[in-house]
């Protein structure tokens, strides 16, 4: 079946089956290997994107892209990690979690951010129980969390908001 | 942890997705937020050779005001539904169980349609709607018929829905101001209750204390007959089958369904 | 102002901030074009006869190249145990004969593309003769049901002689109780599940891309597997997410794949599910433990008796060898006058159990931490206390234990009221007080745990610990460190551009670190037992300082001086005639003619002895049985901290784990062996909603060991974190009645506890 997705700002066409997930799809078509595979079963997060449809007003929402099909992106624009930081300069994001060493082994870490942008669109200024429940979907077996949940509360109070780079 | 084959259509209407339910027969699986379908068939416990989505359905999404019911369409994510005005002020026990499903991510995603259709006994939204004394509006061929949540789910991960109707949409009673109670105890953030109960109005509805969402009857009758909140707890795990998993052996969810429905009766006023 | 000691931000972010890690399933290379995808179909049975293998229909499938069961890989040598094992356990890379867990691989099926894989290995039939299987370790010598047939046993090994116990032990002691407890099973579960990828040349050289804890290690296991010589092969080291113990060596995974892709001549790739990783991955712990612990009813402890009974699993991987960490560290941080333990290590038809943060380490602190409050409540007295009068006084010179550790320098006391200061112990007892009067339904609870563990172990009295490193300046003002570590998260390239930029002047951001390929690197330790900063870091150190006294020949022949009278400034990296400044030449300048590089190998006298203490505070819900753990506060005590984000870092993910394993996280098998948390649906992961932020105090008691004054901090927070977690949970409900609840603390548990405790009341 033929797809066209805006990845990162970026139109294309591509033919793809419809099992295609849409992680995959980011991957192996579109080479963007940030995203990771960390389960079976929709629990870490691993994989999180920002996703909405053309025309929509905001970032897009975070969602699993092991769980959403690539034919189910049709029309859709997509986010990924590599695609949040603007001319070179990290996302205010980005740099939060490198300030408070949010990241050890990185395999969480670009879906970790995609969803702390997520979670900063939609509630902009969390209190650190709001950061925990918004993050209970992203697995972290380095951390403990608490470098992550200091990223995140730095990255609101420099107001990072729904900047999403182009 | 990837699907076996299947074909997929992107439903045009409604009726086409009734079309292709019929020409399909049992091949056939219906597709909106799929975070209930998807999951199951990365598992291989599923294996549907035709998917039809109708996640993207204007007719239905949405939700609106209609009389003394809140409709709400099939195919609303849960957070569109947890962060509806008029969910939280009409009805905003169902805000809260959307709220609770999952994480975000799976939240934006998720439906209540899906959620209903898949009808897991340990989920939000069929012991919320239970407890609302909500309905289902199930469109087939001939129409759309209402079926009230008490007759809607029917054994377990089963309804009452033919292999050739679909969800469009619920509805649930306006109630502002109405006062409510909901209790979902997990081990761990993200998991479904290993018990649950919501209370409001005089109704009493309890997750994972059987193979469908249930009615806590006996406790119901007692609150009705003017028994204390408290009191009333004590029967609720009457008439119940949970059943034993890892997390919980059937005395303490009997327990837990004791505690959580003297819980949400205390929320609930 | 030195660079060590400061909190430098990680040279390796921005890469896996941006374009992210490149782990193994996504690395591209052109040597693997047209690699085929390995698929391994597994056991659905825990013990079971292989009668047959039919992969017919499997190789009709679409885009199917071959499929392999056990007889085809009989050209492979037997995988024998270590020399400590019984020699009979001895089992095949893929078994022909039976099967010893759920999960273990009996045939693979090779693909041309990824998403086939699955499809074809449904199609494949195996005929099993379903045998008993034995679960329960604690049955598990009662040889009802044997693994090993030729063995005539399940158990592996003995350590100590259980028979030779001293019945005396305790004779002088006015309190004495015992117990016999649970340090469960639990699944290292690293966000980056295994992988693999192997291409062969003419010359019969494997190059394989493996996700590991040591490249070094890697290879000779390969080797060793494979039947080669370690020259044949060749490790490369991708970005690795996540290993925690579990990911040293080879698996027998990497092993089929490497076989595979010379039997095919061709590329192979393998990446593993979730469920996969949950059921063959190695997991970690598993111990029972009877402690019987003695002593004064004025808290002095007199005797302590700790007999283990290891789960090895199926297989004798490095868990079945941990007891004898284990009973090393007996002791603990204690003068306890007469100590005693054993162990028996036993095979039983589960997941083979490997090493797990801490590795035999934190068996040993809980047990001993919760002989220790068994102890307190028989006598009773405040678990504080009883632990101020029975730990070893500060020492400065080694203290070699009963048990043949020598601890290297230590201050326990001085951890413990540091903690007790920094949680406010007396104020939380105050309000634990107040909320039983008041018979609040949320109990309070305080936990302690005071701890010592080894790191950096060498292997054995013959070799002493070492570690090796290369540094290099070039021309153009960069420079180059080769490591024999195998850093996954801990930040060495910072680290050790940090250690090295320190001497040469050279900024951190022009440092790269290199390390896991085997032919750029052939010797090295890895990463794992906390001995990377002590070992390697110190090698990095002392290898730029030999650097430095190879360039100032060169200068002194450049600047036509005496060695003697060059000055090295570091701050303008140049080497300068003592006395006059412009007669001075940039170190980077020094290497255009010639390569400036030095490798040297570092070695430590022999392992340190981090310590600590935490206290943990949880509040229980006596209704329902769950658990809220609302602070963690520690100190871990591992000498100097070079760079104290990165030393947080460690410790915040040591004490989650160590958290875990108290109260949320639990491997359960049914009676027949079927795994029932093999998904992170079912498996209770940590999230981040479980855990408080945590609270860390600062000490640092130098060892003498190396010239940083390190010792390893990595496994410190898991060790001390799971203790201090179980005993505050307990502590909640003493005064219900409650004397133990096994880990972990979930809520069916302590519910069960409380009503036991209520019907014996």
């Amino acid at each position: 079946m033929q797809v066209e997705l805006t990845v990162n700002g970026r139109r294309r066409t591509d033919e793809v089956e419809p099992r295609l997930l849409l992680v995959h799809y980011l991957r192996e078509v579109c080479g963007l290997r940030a995203a990771n595979v960390g389960c079976d079963t929709t629990s870490c997060g691993a994989c999180t994107v920002l996703m909405k449809g053309a025309g929509e007003p905001g970032g897009g929402t975070s969602v699993k892209s092991c769980t959403v099909l690539a034919v189910q992106a049709n029309g859709q624009e997509v986010t990924t990690a590599e695609g949040l930081a603007t001319g070179g300069d990290l996302h205010p994001v980005q740099a939060a979690f490198r300030q408070e060493h949010g990241l050890q082994c990185g395999f969480c870490t670009p879906g970790m951010v995609m969803a702390t942008v997520g979670l900063l669109s939609e509630n902009p200024h969390p209190t650190e129980a709001e950061v925990r429940e918004g993050l209970e979907g992203n697995f972290c077996r380095c951390t403990g969390y608490h470098n992550i949940v200091r990223a995140v509360l730095a990255a609101a109070q420099a107001d990072a908001g729904t900047e999403v780079g182009a | 942890m990837i699907p076996a084959p299947f074909d997929y259509v992107a439903a045009q209407s409604p009726a086409h997705a009734l079309d292709l339910l019929d020409s399909h027969g049992d091949e056939a699986k219906l597709l909106a937020g799929g975070h209930s379908l998807l999951p199951m068939m990365k598992l291989r416990l599923a294996a549907p050779s035709v998917l039809i989505d109708i996640g993207r359905l204007a007719e239905l999404t949405g939700i609106r005001a209609e009389g003394d019911e809140l409709v709400i369409g099939a195919a609303t994510p849960h957070a569109a539904l947890a962060a509806s005005e008029l969910v939280r002020a009409d009805a905003p026990l169902l805000a809260h169980a959307a709220a609770q499903v999952g994480d975000p991510q799976i939240r934006h995603r998720g439906t209540i349609g899906g959620s209903l259709a898949h009808a897991d006994p340990a989920a939000d939204l069929p012991m919320a709607l239970l407890a609302l004394g909500g309905s289902v509006d199930v469109l087939g061929r001939d129409g759309t018929r209402n079926v009230v949540a008490d007759d809607f789910f029917t054994g377990f991960f089963e309804t009452s829905l033919a292999e050739d109707e679909l969800i469009a949409a619920v509805r649930v009673p306006r109630r502002p101001g109405q006062g409510w109670g909901y209790q979902k105890f997990v081990r761990r953030a993200n998991d479904w209750a290993i018990v649950g109960a919501a209370a409001v109005g005089g109704r009493i509805a309890l997750a994972n204390m059987g193979p469908v969402p249930l009615r806590a009857r006996a406790a119901e009758r007692a609150l009705a007959e003017g028994v204390p909140a408290a009191e009333a707890a004590e029967l609720a795990a009457d008439d119940t089958e949970p059943g034993e998993d890892v997390h919980a052996d059937r005395d303490y969810r009997r327990h837990l369904a004791r505690i959580l429905t003297r819980r949400a009766l205390e929320q609930r006023g | 102002m030195s660079i060590l000691g400061t909190r430098v931000l990680r040279t390796e972010d921005p890469r896996f901030l941006t374009s992210g890690g490149v782990y193994t399933e996504v690395g591209v290379d052109e040597r693997l074009d047209g690699a085929c995808h390995v698929f391994f179909v597994r056991s659905p049975v825990a013990h079971a006869r292989i009668l047959g293998v039919d992969v017919s229909a499997a190789l009709k499938a679409p885009g199917v190249i071959a499929a392999f069961t056990g007889a085809d890989l009989a050209d492979l040598p037997p995988v024998k145990p270590a020399p400590m094992f019984n020699r009979a356990m001895t089992r095949s890379i893929l078994p022909a004969d039976k099967v010893r867990y759920v999960g273990e691989p009996v045939a693979i099926v090779v693909t041309e593309q990824a998403y086939q894989g699955e499809d074809a290995m449904e199609l494949v039939d195996v005929d099993y003769e379903v045998l008993p299987a034995v679960v329960d370790f604690g049955s598990a010598a009662d040889n009802d049901v044997l693994l090993y047939e030729a063995a005539g046993t399940n158990v592996a090994t003995t350590f100590g002689d259980p028979d030779a116990l001293d019945e005396h032990l305790f004779d002088d002691c006015e309190v004495v109780t015992t117990r016999t407890i649970l340090n469960q099973r639990v699944a290292p579960a690293p966000m980056e599940t295994r992988a693999a990828a192997a291409v062969w040349d003419e010359d019969g050289r494997v190059t394989a891309w493996i996700p590991n804890q040591g490249a070094q290690g890697t290879k000779g296991g390969l080797a060793r597997l494979l039947g080669l010589g370690p020259e044949q092969v060749h490790i490369i080291t991708p970005d690795v997410g996540g290993a925690f113990g579990a990911k040293f060596g080879a698996d027998p995974e990497h092993v089929m794949v490497a076989w595979v892709a010379r039997r095919l001549g061709r590329p192979a790739r393998w990446a593993e599910t979730r469920y996969e990783n949950l059921v063959a991955m190695t997991h970690g712990r598993a111990q029972q433990q009877t402690v019987t612990i003695g002593g004064k009813r004025d808290g002095t402890v007199l005797a302590y008796r700790l007999e283990v009974i290891q789960d090895s699993g199926a297989h004798l991987r490095i868990g079945a060898m941990l007891p004898s960490l284990t009973i090393l560290m007996t002791p603990g941080p204690y003068a306890i006058p007469r100590a005693e333990s054993v162990a028996i290590s036993v095979v039983t038809n589960t997941t083979p159990v490997g090493a797990y943060r801490g590795a035999g380490r934190p068996e040993a602190s809980a047990a001993l931490e919760r002989a220790m409050d068994l102890f307190a409540a028989e006598i009773g007295m405040d678990p504080a206390e009883v632990r101020r009068r029975n730990l070893l006084p500060k020492f400065t010179e080694p203290h070699r234990t009963t048990f043949g550790a020598l601890y290297d320098t230590g201050d326990y006391a001085a951890a413990l009221d540091k903690v007790l200061e920094a949680a406010g112990y007396d104020e939380l007892r105050k309000e634990q007080a107040e909320r039983r009067a008041h018979g609040d339904t949320v109990a309070l609870g305080i936990g302690l745990a005071s701890y010592v563990e080894i790191t950096g172990m060498g292997d054995g009295e013959e070799q002493p610990p070492q570690e090796n490193a290369l540094v290099e300046v070039h021309p153009d003002g960069t420079a180059t460190i080769l490591t024999g570590t195998s850093p996954h998260g801990q930040g060495h390239a910072t680290a050790w551009a940090m250690l090295a930029s320190e001497q040469l002047g050279i900024p951190v951001d022009k440092i790269t670190l290199k390390w896991g390929d085997t032919d750029l690197i052939p010797e090295g330790g890895g990463t794992g037992g906390s001995r990377s900063l002590q070992h390697g870091g110190s090698a990095v150190r002392q290898a730029a300082q030999e650097l430095i006294e190879v360039a100032r020949e060169r200068a002194a022949h450049e600047l036509e001086a005496n060695p003697a009278d060059l000055r090295f400034d570091v701050e303008r990296s140049a080497f300068e005639v003592a006395g006059d400044p412009d007669a001075a030449v940039p170190l980077a300048s020094l290497a255009q003619e010639e390569r400036l590089f030095v490798r040297t190998v570092f070695t430590a006298p022999g392992a340190t002895f981090p310590f600590g203490s935490h206290v943990a505070v949880v509040e229980v819900d006596t209704e329902t049985g769950k658990v809220v753990l609302r602070r963690i506060i520690t100190v871990d005590d591992a000498g100097f901290v070079l760079n104290p984000l990165l030393a947080e870092g460690q410790r915040h993910g040591g004490i989650a784990q160590g958290a875990a394993q108290a109260f949320v996280e639990e491997v359960v098998y049914d009676a027949d062996g079927n795994p029932l948390t093999a998904s992170f649906a079912d498996y209770p992961f940590l999230s981040a909603t479980e855990v408080p932020s945590f609270e860390l105090a600062d000490m640092q008691t130098l060892t003498s060991y190396n010239p940083l004054g390190v010792k390893g901090i990595g496994e410190a927070g898991s060790i001390g974190a799971t203790p201090a977690v179980q005993n505050a949970v307990i502590d909640a409900l003493s005064h219900l009645g409650v004397r133990h609840i096994d880990m972990p603390a979930s809520p069916q548990r302590v519910w069960q506890a409380l009503k036991a405790a209520k019907e014996n009341s």
